[in-house]
């Protein structure tokens, strides 16, 4: 279970102001690349991120470039998961490959608030909004992919195929 | 089934796939560039594999930030070198050998009809313009792709877009994709693929088919692909000596929907701040200044567009206070565009060429923008800080537009000037 507050965007978010370009030379350093995370939307992110959050947005969430940097720098600033109407694929694949879960779950954007305590359920797909004693249910995700985020991420998931053959 | 439909079946070794079907698929080719190689060559040792899969249908190409604009950048170069090296991997462009990667893997011959191409960059869709399933990934996915081949992908359904109709003067494929998104909107194909298809299309030259199936991801689309042809055998058959098929949809295809667009009354169009899908027609953006013009990028630097720019600079000089870029997409081009003249005229003009690279598009380096400055950029991205400042305006329109609004100083119909 995963429980945080509720940190609130819109619809497109993409990945330009997730982590822009300027930063990407900092591929290597993770850690840098946080500090930087939200950056074209709202440059006190990663502090209001560190002590953790469940991100919350609308429709089309990762827009734009492959860079797996947009997820890292998410994840590292104290992103728990990711919950949105849809996501744009190049993102959605990435997050789930560096273990930072998302979920998709129809109008959610329309019913949680900023601040809200959420409690994620991901192998039920359920959000439980407890400020407002109600439950959402989003897309569950297929089996192959909760064992992946499991394992932490794609790597070591195929680590862990390679030394169980 | 569909063309995308067919590609995945063969790749997966199937006899039929449908859409919503996850199926894992074997790569033909992979590609990286400078600034997603470093972080899958990293996971790619995480996994702990000694060999890539195979060394021959990997390809790293460098252009984001070319030559090194940065200490940290020249690191991730060497990087690149050494693993190129070690895995040697022939198929390796640095600098002043290949160019954007988009327009460098068809042309250097790395690109196939019917090929699955994976790119570490989103827009590596642009590979459907000569019929191959082509799409963007991330630096983990690829360094799976460089441990094992292969690939899950969940088979997309398709949007048939088909075009009719005939271009005015000075009106181009890049005014039509423009015009699509407007309508598809930016998340319209999400977790889909998108043909284009008509006859209109038909008659699109492959420049301009790469820069509509370029600017597929902008929609949300997995790819954007075009039936090869003609058009698309004259450009691969000297480029590779690979063995290739010429994939087709059937008669009795499914799609998710067709939808019908008309070239004929088009005007040229333009992506206002901040999001791509924000088109409107140029005669109703009203009067808007610009600081920069930028003509180049994986989706407008190629020769047709450079001839195209050349022909509205030709004889004219572009307004004191309006800093215009001209970059070539590669190498090939740049030296086509020399031998053509076509660099004579934008330096005579005031524009700075500078060397094949992505340059300004993703905001990396040359040319970025102040708090408050506007670009016209003939790119494919208008996001809030894309091309520098946060507080910056970048919209989005063809070299021909582009090249007019560098003219006069402020965003012009090509057809006003009258070229």
């Amino acid at each position: 279970m995963i429980t945080e507050k509720a940190v609130k965007f819109g619809d497109n978010v993409n990945t330009d102001v997730i982590l822009p370009g300027k930063y990407l030379v900092l591929t290597l350093n993770p850690q840098e690349l946080a500090k930087h995370a939200m950056e074209g939307l709202d440059p006190n992110f990663a502090k209001r991120a560190r002590s953790g959050a469940i991100l919350v947005a609308g429709k089309n969430f990762g827009c734009g470039s492959s860079r797996e940097e947009a997820p890292t720098a998410l994840k590292r600033a104290g992103v728990k998961c990711v919950l949105a109407e849809s996501f744009a694929r190049i993102f959605y694949r990435n997050a789930i490959n560096i273990g930072l879960p998302v979920l998709e779950c129809p109008r959610i954007s329309r019913k949680i608030e900023e601040g809200d305590e959420l409690a994620v359920d991901l192998k039920a797909g359920e959000i439980r909004d407890r400020s407002k004693n109600v439950t959402l249910h989003a897309t569950k995700l297929p089996e192959f992919i909760l064992e992946i985020l499991d394992d932490g991420g794609l790597i070591e998931h195929i680590r862990k195929g390679i030394r169980s053959k | 089934m569909n063309i995308a439909e067919k590609i995945l079946a063969r790749a997966s070794g199937k006899k039929e796939v449908n859409p919503g079907e996850i199926v894992e698929a074997k790569i033909d080719v992979a590609m990286v560039h400078d600034l997603t190689g470093p972080l899958t060559v990293k996971s790619f040792r995480e996994i702990g594999v000694k060999k890539v899969w195979d060394n021959q249908r990997i390809v790293i190409i460098f252009d984001h930030l070319v030559p090194a604009s940065s200490v940290q950048a020249a690191e991730l170069h060497r990087v690149m070198r050494e693993f190129a090296e070690e895995q040697k991997i022939e198929n390796f462009y640095d600098i002043g050998r290949g160019g954007i990667c988009h327009q460098a893997m068809p042309e250097k011959g790395h690109v196939r009809p019917g090929d699955l191409i994976v790119g570490a960059d989103s827009h590596t869709c642009t590979y459907g313009a000569f019929g191959a399933f082509a799409t963007g990934i991330g630096a983990t996915d690829m360094a799976a792709v460089f441990a094992t081949g292969k690939l899950w992908f969940k088979v997309p359904s398709l949007i048939r877009v088909n075009v009719t109709g005939r271009f005015q003067e000075l009106v181009t494929p890049k005014d039509l994709i423009l015009n699509i998104i407007g309508h598809i909107k930016a998340d319209g194909a999400i977790y889909k693929g998108v043909e284009f298809a008509g006859p209109t299309i038909r008659n699109v030259s492959i420049d301009g088919r790469m820069t509509m199936c370029n600017m597929a991801v902008e929609m949300g689309a997995k790819i954007g692909i075009i039936e090869p042809d003609e058009t698309t055998l004259n450009f691969v058959k000297s480029r590779t000596k690979e063995p290739f098929t010429l994939p087709k949809s059937d008669p009795d295809a499914d799609y998710e929907k067709i939808l019908d667009f008309g070239v004929t009354d088009m005007e040229p169009q333009v992506a206002l701040p901040h999001s791509v899908d924000n088109v409107q027609p140029i005669s109703e953006i009203g009067e808007v200044e610009v600081n920069q013009a930028f003509i180049g990028s994986c989706t407008n630097g190629r020769l047709e567009d450079l001839r195209l720019a050349a022909r509205l600079l030709k004889g004219r000089k572009i307004k004191e206070g309006v800093r215009t870029l001209v970059i070539p997409a590669s190498q090939e081009i740049y030296m086509q565009a020399l031998q053509e003249g076509l660099i004579e005229t934008f330096v005579k003009a005031g524009a700075f060429v500078c060397n094949p690279t992505c340059g300004p598009c993703l905001g990396g380096h040359l040319g970025l923008l102040a708090p408050g400055e506007a670009c016209i950029s003939s790119s494919n991205r208008n996001f809030i800080g894309r091309m520098g400042s946060p507080e910056a305006y970048v919209y989005l329109a063809s070299p021909a537009t582009v090249s007019a609004s560098a003219v006069t100083g402020k965003i012009t119909d090509p057809k006003s000037l009258g070229a």
